[in-house]
């Protein structure tokens, strides 16, 4: 009896630092944010308590409404890419061959080295007069002058952002359906060979409904991912034209530290944790479907 | 499982043909992949007036070393930067698996009253975006004194990491097998020889990638620093080279010398990935989609 609640101390023990560590770093600064959605503060004056009306003026607030429909637009227009190109690619290099992993290692690559280094990349290539794309695409023949790719019209913008993510992050949803495809088990393959199903007959019967928890998976990390964009607009657009590319992390950037109105900011912070929250509980609940 | 294209029957396509057509097809991915990077590198070797040409050109007509060396006395110089980015990496690092090892340890070791709750109030990170706490992160900084400090930035890289570090070690030290950690305690050791002499050795693999995961990330990260960093003294590779993009020399963005540093901003990503690959891939698979 003393030696297991002794024990229980022990465990607790180890435990309590990491607890510590997120109660002062982050469960904290969460309820702090709660606390001043519902004050005006701009840290010069100090804070003042006005309910909702943070929330209230969210609502009726344009900008907010550009930046979110914007960030949704984003979303909406990467994932299908993300999402078929990876199982496209993980398809094309599923098996073993010693080409195929080195086109999975090289398709990978990109996916470790930074948002902010890529979009600097992406933000010299596609830059009017110095960049390749334009030059290249001269050169071929689709262009007589150089395309203005990044910061002037919002939807070539968002274009040009989404293929240089697309080249940045499409290694992520291949590698993991990578390993959902190579987990499924021999004979389930061998079967359908021998009913001589067509290879696409068992990519659409047999492979993609085998691995379908693992594409709802991704497709839900991806759009968290793109509902949280903020590096790629910052560095290749800073927000360009007239703010109509900045995101929704951007906003909330530009509200609590250009514009110091550190209330409103919070306010705009939760209704996005609210967004991303219900969207991992879905991912929770379709990993416990699985363990259950 | 390695069959399965190469077993394929295409219909009207022979199957020696679709091999070449795979192969053909992998090449080309593999060369657009390669490209940007290729070409960024081979920016950053161009001679000073090629870097800033426009139209720019394809190849180098000549090689030069001149960005890097631009780069190498750019403001506080490129040797600042990178201690600042190698610093707070290996604080986020050091911190991360300081926390997580012995938590992982005790979720999944140890009996604990409400050990559930707690472990949900964990993971309560995973679920609110670090971006949205950022505000009031930066707040309490300026309290504690830790905005502009490698420290402080740490700090925010450990809060991002915790969640999917202590997933990660939690399963790892539940897969060490009883008979291990009986022996250990039949000589007499205490829970935390045990750790040491046991449990650590058994789930290296995990504490690896753990590391990896956090280097990667710190090294990378650019909103955190953007908000915690003010000081241009104290800014990483990733903002100095943000700033750089805009800040003019001679009347233009020194294109030759940001390709520079983003080739030293990449190397260390890539090396680490190459030689510890299936620490990466491993990691992803058991945390990021479980």
């Amino acid at each position: 009896m003393y030696r297991s609640r002794r024990r229980r101390l022990v465990g607790f023990a180890y435990l309590a630092p990491a607890l510590i560590f997120v109660l002062v770093f982050t469960v904290y600064p969460l309820g702090q944010m709660v606390w001043m959605s519902f004050n005006n503060w701009s840290l010069i004056t100090p804070p003042r308590y006005v309910g909702l009306d943070n929330y209230r003026q969210a609502f009726d607030d344009h900008q907010f409404w550009v930046s979110f429909l914007f960030t949704v637009k984003y979303t909406l227009i990467i994932t299908p890419i993300l999402i078929v190109g990876g199982y496209l690619l993980a398809l094309l290099t599923s098996s073993n061959g010693p080409l195929r992993r080195v086109t999975r290692t090289v398709v990978f690559a990109p996916v470790v080295i930074g948002l902010g280094v890529s979009s600097l990349l992406w933000y010299w290539l596609l830059s009017p007069d110095s960049g390749l794309v334009n030059r290249a695409l001269t050169d071929v023949g689709v262009i007589d002058k150089p395309v203005l790719w990044l910061g002037v019209n919002a939807n070539t913008s968002n274009f040009a952002i989404i293929a240089s993510v697309t080249w940045k992050v499409i290694g992520f949803g291949m590698i993991l359906f990578v390993g959902a495809i190579q987990a499924i088990p021999t004979e389930i393959t061998e079967a359908s060979l021998v009913d001589g199903a067509s290879y696409w007959q068992r990519v659409t019967r047999v492979i993609v409904p085998l691995t379908l928890r693992t594409v709802l998976l991704v497709t839900l990390v991806s759009v968290i991912g793109s509902l949280l964009a903020f590096d790629q607009f910052y560095i290749m657009t800073a927000g360009q034209p007239g703010n109509e590319t900045a995101t929704s992390v951007f906003y909330v950037y530009l509200n609590s530290f250009p514009y110091l109105k550190l209330g409103y900011g919070a306010a705009l912070s939760i209704l996005l944790a609210v967004t991303i929250l219900a969207l991992t509980v879905v991912q929770l609940l379709i990993t416990r479907r699985r363990e259950a | 499982m390695s069959r399965l294209h190469e077993n394929a029957p295409r219909r009207g396509v022979r199957p020696g043909r679709a091999r070449y057509l795979v192969a053909a097809v992998c090449l080309a991915i593999c060369v657009v992949m390669l490209l940007p990077l290729v070409m960024s590198f081979l920016a950053s070797v161009k001679p000073p007036a090629e870097a800033a040409a426009t139209p720019p050109t394809y190849l180098p007509h000549g090689l030069s070393f001149d960005s890097y060396r631009r780069l190498w006395s750019y403001q506080q110089g490129l040797p600042a930067y990178l201690l600042n980015s190698l610093g707070t990496a290996l604080l986020a690092i050091a911190i991360t698996l300081v926390l997580t090892v012995p938590a992982g340890y005790a979720l999944a070791r140890f009996q604990i009253p409400g050990k559930e709750v707690i472990f949900v109030v964990l993971l309560v990170a995973l679920i609110v975006p670090y971006q949205a706490l950022l505000t009031p992160m930066f707040l309490m900084f300026v309290h504690l004194k830790l905005t502009n400090t490698l420290l402080g930035l740490a700090i925010v890289h450990a809060v991002i990491q915790l969640p999917f570090s202590l997933y990660i070690l939690r399963n790892s030290f539940s897969g060490v097998p009883r008979e291990l950690e009986e022996a250990a305690v039949v000589d007499g050791a205490s829970s935390w020889q045990a750790l040491l002499r046991i449990f650590i050795p058994s789930v290296w693999p995990a504490i690896v990638t753990v590391a990896l995961f956090a280097f990667i990330m710190s090294w990378n990260e650019f909103l955190g620093a953007l908000v915690m960093m003010s000081r241009g003294d104290r800014f990483t590779l990733p903002l100095i080279l943000a700033a750089a993009r805009t800040e003019t020399s001679l009347g233009g963005t020194d294109w030759g010398m940001l390709q520079a540093g983003i080739a030293i901003s990449m190397v260390p990503c890539i090396a680490v990935y190459l030689l510890l690959q299936r620490y990466y891939v491993s990691g992803l698979m058991s945390g990021a989609v479980k």
